[in-house]
């Protein structure tokens, strides 16, 4: 019951545990160590996707991340869908539910198959050139309809209920890919003492040692061999990481890797993250990726049978599963030969190999012609026949490049090797430059970047000899520079250097690059280069007679290479046959740029644990829970979540709405006393002998005369002349200034200030401390506040005379340590209490219970805006955008005119500061009382002017004003305060409105409120 | 994500560090003494070069301090870094 | 310890009890930023009772208090025997007419000890630096982030670190904490 095309015995699977699985709706089985590709195989299933543009029935071609065919979605429940996986990576557990691509209404009978017939009129750069007309159908109907049909699986509609963790680590040496060279990188770095980490994106430590049936290793079969150096490894403190996938080299030798934590189990553990990202730091990197094996891009080579040899053979020895019945090998390399003799001892019938080499010469023939096998020199395959699975291979002579007459050969696999390609696009991501090797017909890493290496295959030392010798000898090298500077003990340092006894009979380094000759209608041969893309040589072809010559466009317009799979199978062969149209060598064509990452990786990874609550800082301040109790709607603030009103039951119990709050919050706070917590303003102590000189060049106000126990409202600009922040300012002691900032502002002022501090003025005694989370502040506003206030406070006398408007006191509120501000952003007699932040809440309900009897009201964000607009004052960020000055803003009067300097003065004096058409804040009444305006609107002259209007400015603050009966809003206009008196209208859709320019202040315009 | 060798803490990664762009252009001691021009050059000129570039970092998660650095452009690696007052260090070859 | 003081008192109270990796939240103490030019830095120690550690991000405790070294001219002290006002005022006796900053900080941030076998690994899920301890040992403090908070990290013992994070930051980064060693719940 599991699969007819199993061995009888060998491989790595577990025959003793038998594993149910679905894929397409029906049942197979399998056994414990497959992949869902081996699984399908070992059933006689080679049809397992359609391809993404003409729905050509495709097969499994590889044996590794390299596939590009079997693309399957696997199914866990609704939420776990996840598409795109490449079958030959997929460990097979009981129950797992699979399900191919692209394909409706069934993989066999697929209705957009029909593309195929229409295949002679798909060229490259068909909908570039076909979708063109008439304009604008691109957007509304072919984009959509295309893509409707394109695409490969479906992503999943409902959230991801997965969890995804990331990391970093660090170590001496890391090594990338498990297989011989990178276990010789990891013991030598380990012996030299390195802390060495090894990861590798399969199932299994190992890499082709995994399928070396025949080789030995210090005279022990090469799988024991692996299993010793493993327990070595692990006995060493080596970290070994399977199923992890180093997909991005970052610079400074940060490598990312997505390790596999559940996706194999068939009852993950919930508590278990799916998948984990790390961000590894290394001192020094060992690529150890190994190399793909290259098909051969001849006519119908995508049918389902054809397959890589190599893979081919590693679906024998290590997952027991033959391939087919009876194979045609075709071949450039002596790689075939192996396949065609394990394939032969595993009880598949080889038909015939095809060589394109001349006159293949060596052990390798000899020995498959001593086991009796069809050899066929300077033999093309030059066509396959079968629809859903290849039936039969249409073997030809090449002679003088021409191609005779095809004999036709049944079988029911095509297996197919040109050669390897060294694994180079690590090496490539981290900037290291690639050299042609004219021998091996290969790009090698020449010059590195970053402290790394390639070792073994990634650098053409193909073969098991010296893959360990070379692996040895890079991790050796590793681990010496990358302790070189460390004080660490050499630990086993000293060990002398390791050979290895090897036994093995290696494959040489032939292989083909293009499309090998076929002798068929060019227009009618589909040979595919790009197997994922449908790209077929003769669309490159078109593509370089079309005119492109660059790589890189070539790429783009045919997309070849672009997939998921990165080009891994296709790149090679498309530069070769590049080259062979446009009479160049390979080289000459350059190389397109590998980049992450390596394999597709889930957006999971990248997330992390930043979902939800977790996404941001979600920053509350210590009264947040007395305001969530009492009610409060809340709105974003920076990272502040801030208590946006204080909506209460009406009449009839329903809850007020916004506008209804914040009218009866302005009116409490303007008749009687509001309470308002403020504690997200920024604040900085600033510190030291020289602490009024310090704010004196930082502000544009002058500070040395400003007397201890007062306040002072200071404007910051930035050097360039223009408002940065604001913020009022207390002087608590000659050499100690509390200032605050806006709320958005407090770490980029705090920044602003230690750059000049540090590296303009370092001969300043003076130092700067964050006190922002330090202190709550208690906003306590109204012609009652002093009333509810003086009960609670202790050694500070709150009346006009001892505490006028502008004043700081220290002392002590409800029992509590408080530095008490009398200052208003509502126009009104208020204080803002600080204290410290552990207190806050308890000091809050002191002053709200003491407030009750005054029938206080808690306020929030929107009425303090309000009552500051009726105000004219400003918000930074608001009225001002970046490209305000003082003035324009109405802030010329907070410009010490007899300071020498301060940071932003020199820019003042810029003529454009001058120009009579700079925006400047004013005030508008808009004709209609009750139309409140949009901010952000803009303003003109005319109602009805022709087009283009010119915009004379806009809105920035617009409120109802309840203390006012009407509507207000602030406004920055060309010219503005000359204008003042005039009507200018707001261009609405619904029609113009019509404004009068005022004076910014609407209320208490004299300031009386404030003395008293 | 780069390295960066705080003259203080040692060797960082660059999350902890803020940019602050050209270094050794100091404020004019007297800035309205300038003309326009030169007040401009001050606040908006650099130097922008490919190959070697000093600049100033701010461990800012980390000791606070400002420092500057010599990177090369082109290929991203620091050349050296060194506290501020100190003159630009004189570094040849390559650095990795 | 009652939300009205601390934002982390109702996510304390309900943590699970992880051996490899507990969380819990550390006592309130005085905290002072102390700043200082070279001729003030052996004073302040003496008035403070540690000797203010010169080596970069280290700290040095002696019984009840703790000095930690954040820059060139900054420490942190930490007493948990003193009211913030009264440590002041010995330390200003000490310090005066010297060039120097004091300020109050005991309410900024709050302490989180993650203690534990696995407490490296489920710190490094936020925090970028090698808390191997050979690269970060017992005595080590400094300031660094942690996901998309600063914090001050501390090694008390090879097992315990010390997080000090600013109050505001204080529920994500326990979040973040919790989330890190769910999978040895």
């Amino acid at each position: 019951m599991t699969g007819s095309f199993r061995t009888p015995s060998g491989g790595r699977i577990d025959r003793t545990a038998a594993l149910a699985f679905r894929f397409d709706g029906a049942t197979y089985h399998g056994f414990a160590g497959d992949t869902l590709a081996s699984a399908l195989l070992a059933n006689g299933v080679h049809l397992v996707g359609r391809s993404f543009k003409y729905h050509r029935p495709r097969g499994i071609l590889s044996a590794g991340s390299d596939e590009p065919n079997a693309l399957v979605e696997v199914r866990r429940d609704d939420a776990r869908i996840t598409p795109n996986l490449r079958a030959t990576q997929v460990e097979l557990y009981e129950g797992l539910e699979a399900a191919s691509q692209n394909r409706w209404p069934s993989l066999a009978r697929d209705a957009g198959a029909v593309n195929d017939l229409f295949a002679p009129f798909l060229p490259a750069g068909f909908y570039y050139k076909t979708f063109m007309w008439p304009a604008g159908a691109w957007k509304r109907f072919y984009e959509p309809k295309i893509r409707a049909m394109a695409g490969l699986g479906k992503a999943p509609t409902l959230p991801d209920p997965d969890r995804y963790t990331q990391h970093y680590a660090h170590c001496d040496v890391l090594v990338i890919g498990a297989g011989p060279a990178g276990i010789a990188s990891a013991l030598a770095a380990s012996a030299g003492g390195a802390r060495v980490i090894l990861v590798d994106e399969q199932a299994e430590p190992g890499g082709s040692l995994l399928a070396a049936t025949d080789a030995a290793i210090d005279t022990k079969p090469a799988t024991q061999w692996l299993a010793d150096a493993l327990a070595e490894l692990t006995a060493a403190g080596v970290v070994i990481m399977p199923r992890t996938t180093a997909f991005g080299y970052f610079p400074h030798n940060m490598i990312a890797l997505c390790e596999r934590v559940t996706e194999h189990l068939a009852a993950p553990d919930r508590a278990l993250p799916r998948e984990r990202l790390w961000q590894i730091r290394a001192k020094q990197v060992v690529i150890a990726a190994g190399a793909l094996e290259r098909p051969l891009v001849f006519p119908e080579n995508d049918r389902p049978g054809v397959m890589l040899a190599e893979s081919a053979r590693t679906y024998l020895t290590r997952y027991g599963v033959r391939p087919g019945e009876r194979a045609v090998i075709f071949t450039a390399a002596d790689s075939g030969y192996r396949a065609a003799l394990d394939l032969a001892a595993g009880g598949v019938a080889i038909a015939a190999i095809a060589d394109l080499r001349a006159a293949p010469e060596g052990e390798w023939p000899a020995r498959a012609l001593a086991a009796g096998i069809d050899v066929r020199p300077s033999t093309v395959v030059a066509g396959t026949a079968g629809r859903l699975r290849v039936k039969a291979a249409r073997l030809a002579k090449v002679k003088h490049g021409a191609v005779g007459p095809a004999e036709v050969v049944a079988c029911d696999a095509v297996l197919m090797s040109g050669g390897f390609t060294p694994s180079v696009h690590l090496f490539s991501q981290s900037r290291g430059k690639l050299a042609w090797d004219e021998t091996l017909g290969a790009y090698l890493p020449a010059r590195s970047v970053e402290r790394e290496r390639s070792a073994g295959a990634c650098r053409g030392r193909y073969g098991l000899t010296a893959a360990l010798a070379d692996g040895y000898h890079a991790g050796e090298e590793a681990a010496a520079e990358a302790l070189k500077d460390s004080a660490r003990p050499a630990g086993r340092r000293a060990t002398a250097s390791r050979a290895f006894g090897v036994v093995a009979r290696d494959t040489g380094t032939d292989g083909f690059i293009g499309a090998v000759p076929h002798g068929r209608n060019p227009a009618f041969a589909k040979a595919f280069v790009d197997w994922q893309n449908d790209v077929t040589a003769k669309d490159i072809a078109l593509a370089t007679r079309e005119g492109f010559r660059s790589i890189e466009h070539v790429k783009r317009y045919t997309t070849t290479g672009m997939a998921t799979d990165q080009g891994k199978t296709s790149n090679m062969n498309a530069l070769g046959i590049v080259a062979e149209q446009l009479g160049e060598s390979v080289p000459k064509i350059g190389l397109t740029t590998f980049r992450p990452p390596y394999t597709p990786t889930t957006f999971g990874i990248f997330a992390g644990a930043a979902r939800g609550d977790l996404f941001d800082p979600v920053r509350v301040t210590p009264i947040h829970g007395w305001a969530e109790a009492r009610g409060a709607a809340f709105e974003p603030v920076s990272l502040w979540k801030r208590a946006h009103y204080f909506p209460e039951k009406g009449d009839g119990g329903r809850l007020e709405d916004m506008h209804a709050a914040v009218a009866r919050e302005c009116r409490a706070v303007r008749s009687g006393v509001g309470i308002f917590d403020a504690s997200t303003l920024g604040k900085i102590e600033v510190v030291g002998a020289d602490a009024a000189e310090f704010m004196n060049r930082m502000y544009t106000n002058p500070w040395s005369k400003l007397e201890p126990g007062r306040l002072r409202y200071g404007v910051m600009l930035r050097e360039n002349g223009f408002v940065m922040d604001d913020g009022v300012v207390g002087r608590l002691a000659p050499d100690r200034f509390h200032v605050t900032t806006t709320t958005g502002g407090a770490a980029r002022v705090l920044a602003h200030m230690e750059d000049y501090l540090q590296t303009e003025w370092p001969d300043l005694d003076v130092w700067l401390t964050s006190t922002t989370e330090q202190w709550a502040v208690i906003a306590v506003q109204g012609p009652k506040s002093r009333e509810v206030l003086a009960p609670l406070v202790e050694g500070i006398d709150l009346s006009k005379g001892a505490l006028p408007n502008m004043s700081v006191r220290e002392g002590r509120i409800a029992g509590v340590p408080t530095r008490l501000f009398r200052l208003s952003f509502a126009g009104e007699l208020g204080f803002e209490v600080n204290v410290p932040a552990a207190q806050g809440r308890a000091v809050w309900e002191a002053i709200f219970k003491a407030g009750e009897p005054f029938g206080i009201a808690p306020y929030g964000t929107e009425t303090m805006h309000v009552l500051r607009a009726e105000k004219g004052y400003i918000i930074v960020g608001q009225e001002t955008d970046g490209t305000a000055a003082p003035d324009d803003v109405g802030l010329g009067w907070a410009i010490g005119k007899a300071k020498k300097d301060f940071v932003g003065k020199r820019s003042l004096s810029r003529a454009a500061f001058f120009m009579p058409d700079r925006k400047q804040l004013v005030g508008l009444l808009t004709r209609d009382p009750a139309v409140v305006l949009e901010e952000g609107a803009q303003l003109v002259a005319a109602p009805n002017a022709a087009l283009p209007v010119p915009m004379l400015g806009h809105v920035t603050s617009s409120y109802a004003s309840a203390t006012l009966g009407r509507s207000i809003a602030l406004a920055m206009v060309k010219g503005g305060r000359a204008r003042i008196g005039q009507t200018l209208y707001v261009p609405m859709p619904s029609g113009p409105i019509a404004v009068e320019l005022v004076d910014p202040v609407f209320y208490d315009a004299e300031g009386a409120r404030l003395d008293v | 994500m780069l390295i960066i060798t705080c003259p203080w803490c040692g060797e960082r990664p660059e999350i902890e560090f803020v940019y602050g762009g050209e270094a050794h252009i100091a404020r004019p001691a007297d800035p309205s003494a300038l003309t326009d021009q030169q007040w401009a050059d001050f606040l908006y000129n650099r130097t922008n070069p490919k190959g070697r570039h000093a600049e100033r970092w701010r461990h800012t998660h980390g000791c606070g301090r400002f420092f500057n650095a010599v990177r090369d452009t082109v290929s991203d690696f620091f050349v050296a870094t060194y506290k501020p007052g100190d003159a630009r260090p004189d570094v040849e070859g390559d650095v990795q | 310890m009652s939300d009205l003081i601390s934002p982390l008192g109702t996510l304390a109270a309900t943590a699970a009890d992880i051996a490899a990796a507990r969380l819990s939240v550390i006592a309130p103490a005085t905290q002072l930023s102390f700043r200082g030019r070279e001729a003030a830095i052996g004073p302040a120690g003496a008035g403070f009772g540690v000797d203010l550690p010169r080596q970069a991000c280290r700290f040095a405790r002696s019984g009840a208090r703790l000095a930690a070294w954040l820059g060139p001219d900054e420490w942190l002290l930490i007493a948990e025997d003193a009211d913030p006002a009264a440590l002041q005022a010995d330390l200003q006796a000490a310090l005066a007419g010297l060039p120097h900053a004091l300020v109050d900080v005991s309410a900024r941030a709050l302490g989180i000890a993650v203690e534990g076998p696995r407490a490296a690994y489920v710190l490094n899920q936020g925090c970028p630096l090698d808390l191997d301890e050979a690269a970060f040992p017992v005595g080590m403090a400094t300031r660094t982030v942690f996901a998309k908070a600063e914090i001050v990290l501390m090694r008390e013992t090879p097992e315990r670190f010390r997080v000090e994070v600013w109050r505001s930051f204080a529920p994500y980064a326990w979040g973040l904490l919790e989330e890190a060693r769910r999978e040895f719940a």
